[in-house]
């Protein structure tokens, strides 16, 4: 079946050919993005003059009744387990090599926890966040910016986007704590801090899932609010260009609905730049969504960022940005890899 | 040869003048009036200036906006008109100081981003070949990482005590040259095989003249445009690492002071004043420096003015 369809349609095989080249060189960029984001985190941290391990011990011993003489046993022990008595470039080759196990080291501050461990645990808290206010964003951004630039719309729907526009520069950290002031301190509407209430188990049913998402709407908001206008800013740009071009004037010549023209002719081409645009956003995103976790208390990555960096749990910090470049990374590859599905205009470039 | 064709570019044609052209101020009052977002953004940086200007004239900033400088607490009277926070800082002249540090955080990371960024977009630009490669193919392995996360590891790494003002500026620096470099490399691109350019050429100008005289002049409004959202990027940037506890500890830069307006629980404690002057200000930043990009956006890229 497949080879008579290619025998009848040959330049569909120099298709899949170029299809594959293009998945290759894809693939080949995000393997470059993750080594340099690996050999970054390995390296900045050696060349700063101060040893994190004996950094963390330092403090310890502060709090705790070691003695000096015990701390340097201590540090010497861990040094040689961490591999800090080694070769810069023996240790460099290790930590590849654990990478490439996902293994990024044990807490110093949580000890027996591995950072895997404490990564995975707090996951799925931002997952949940940056997912729902990412696509909520992107639809409500793109409908308002599509509406403000469409000639017909009555007038107070094309100021409409003037509010989200200005909002959008306001660091989401601050329309946060805005609202915690607001909403939650002043009006006591909803609660102020907190994954779920105290008292309450985590467990799947209704009361605590409904609990849970009271919690989330105001650092949800806190994100919707900060990046509506950035879509919806760039699609009234692209809107803008579209209403000039001659198939636009033709389909609204040959009679068609105005409906008919704003949905399939106007807002359709005007998305999928959009698109491409959600690939360059997920850096920001995350970095958004990692700050106004901290700001709340939610038990995400964030949070987990955040703590560690306050009690100089390095392989945690280290760990974690490790975690989410890899995760941008290969989130950007995806949309890479569906955008053309998405718009047949777009042609696997071959070089 | 050269001479023949200098000549005539000489004599400019005389303008008859019909009616006198009002004064430069007058037109420029007049586009900002005409470019909303812009003559807004521009008063709010204004008043801004003009608030730390007049604030470190008559505050004693180096004392007063340090802690155990005042009586703890107050809120807002005829003495403290904005109050005092928690260590015994006067917060009006923690704000005033506070607006210096991050303006300054802001310029020196968005200027040196925006020339490096220059610099090499034209180099990369102009050279093409192996060159261009490299400093495209860096830029765009970089981008897909969130600068603020390498920005926490190396402000993580260096002590936090030594962490200065200068040093958060370097910081943010170090990963903010790459959007710079990839906007002035396109633009040059498209500039460099105009027809200005290859007359340029043609009548014996050498590359330096034609990249100071012919490309840059009109490059001016993309690179006051990189400038704008690189020194956006810098305090906004700044402002997040200040609150994770990663900035200069001493000072009352404005995130600090919401930072540690935070770490004392000021809203539970009913010290609302503290962390409602660094927020109301940050916000008055953010939004007069957007106001200010869309306005340039739109000297920049004519298209968009059709939506006004």
């Amino acid at each position: 079946m497949g080879d008579a369809l290619a025998d009848a349609h040959p330049h569909l095989i120099e298709v899949s050919e170029v299809k594959l080249a293009y998945l290759a060189r894809r693939v080949l960029f995000l393997l470059v993005v993750i080594w340099v984001a690996s050999t970054i985190t390995f390296f900045i941290p050696r060349i700063s003059p101060k040893n994190p391990i004996r950094e963390r011990f330092a403090e310890l011993a502060r709090t705790g009744g070691f003695s000096p003489q015990d701390m340097e046993k201590i540090v010497a022990a861990y040094n040689a387990k961490f591999g800090l008595d080694k070769p810069v470039v023996q240790q460099y080759f290790d930590y590849m090599g654990g990478i490439l196990r996902g293994d990024l080291g044990v807490s110093l501050n949580k000890f027996p926890k591995t950072v895997w461990e404490l990564i995975m645990e707090a996951l799925p808290w931002t997952i949940v966040l940056i997912v729902t206010t990412t696509i909520l964003s992107f639809i409500i951004g793109n409908i308002v910016g599509a509406v403000s630039a469409w000639p017909k719309s009555p007038s107070w729907v094309r100021t409409l986007s003037i509010p989200f526009i200005l909002l959008q520069g306001v660091h989401p950290y601050l329309l946060g704590l805005l609202m915690i002031f607001f909403i939650a301190f002043r009006l006591k509407l909803l609660p102020l801090s907190g994954a779920y209430s105290v008292g309450i188990q985590p467990e799947l049913s209704l009361s605590f899932l409904l609990d849970a998402a009271r919690h989330q709407i105001l650092p949800a908001l806190s994100l919707i609010l900060a990046s509506v206008g950035g879509w919806a800013l760039a699609m009234r740009g692209m809107g803008v260009t579209i209403q000039g071009e001659d198939y636009v004037n033709f389909a609204e010549h040959k009679g068609l609905k105005q409906n008919t023209i704003f949905s399939s002719y106007y807002v359709r081409n005007a998305l999928l730049p959009q698109v491409t645009g959600l690939a360059l956003a997920f850096g920001s995103i995350i970095t958004a969504g990692v700050l106004v976790e901290t700001l709340y208390g939610l038990p995400g990555l964030g949070s987990v960022l955040s703590a560690a960096i306050n009690s100089n749990d390095f392989m945690v910090i280290y760990g974690i940005v490790l975690f989410i470049v890899v995760g941008v990374a290969v989130m950007m590859l995806v949309v890479d890899l569906v955008y053309p599905l998405l718009d047949p205009r777009i042609r696997y470039e071959t070089k | 040869m050269s001479a023949t064709i200098t000549s005539p570019a000489a004599g400019a044609p005389a303008v008859p003048a019909p009616f006198q052209q009002p004064p430069r101020r007058v037109l420029v009052a007049r586009y900002l009036r005409r470019n909303k977002s812009l003559g807004v953004g521009i008063a709010i940086v204004i008043f801004l200036t003009l608030f730390t200007i007049i604030g470190s004239v008559t505050i004693d900033t180096a004392k007063k906006a340090y802690p155990l400088a005042v009586k703890t607490k107050q809120p807002p009277s005829a003495q403290f008109p904005l109050g005092t926070d928690w260590y015994g800082r006067d917060l009006l002249a923690a704000m005033v100081r506070g607006l210096w540090q991050t303006a300054v955080i802001g310029f020196l990371a968005g200027a040196a981003a925006t020339a490096l960024g220059v610099v090499l977009g034209f180099i990369s630009a102009y050279y093409g070949g192996a060159v261009d490669k490299t400093i495209t193919g860096i830029c765009q392995v970089l981008q897909p990482i969130p600068p603020f996360l390498i920005q926490v590891i190396i402000a993580g790494s260096i002590d936090k005590r030594s962490v200065t003002i200068y040093t958060m500026a370097l910081i943010v620096f170090l990963l903010s040259w790459m959007g710079p470099t990839l906007v002035i490399r396109a633009q040059v691109l498209s500039m460099k095989e105009r027809m200005f350019v290859n007359v340029a050429k043609l009548s014996g100008m050498t590359n330096l003249e034609i990249i100071f005289k012919e490309l840059l002049p009109n490059l001016l409004p993309f690179i006051a445009a990189s400038f704008v959202s690189a020194v956006f990027g810098a305090i906004f940037a700044s402002f997040g690492l200040s609150v994770l506890g990663l900035g200069p500890m001493r000072e009352p830069l404005i995130g600090n002071i919401i930072y540690y307006s935070l770490q004392q629980s000021a809203f539970f404690n009913g010290w609302w004043w503290w962390p409602l002057w660094p927020m109301l200000t940050l916000i008055l930043i953010f939004s007069a420096l957007t106001l200010i990009n869309i306005g340039m956006d739109e000297i920049a890229n004519p298209r968009v003015r059709r939506t006004e």
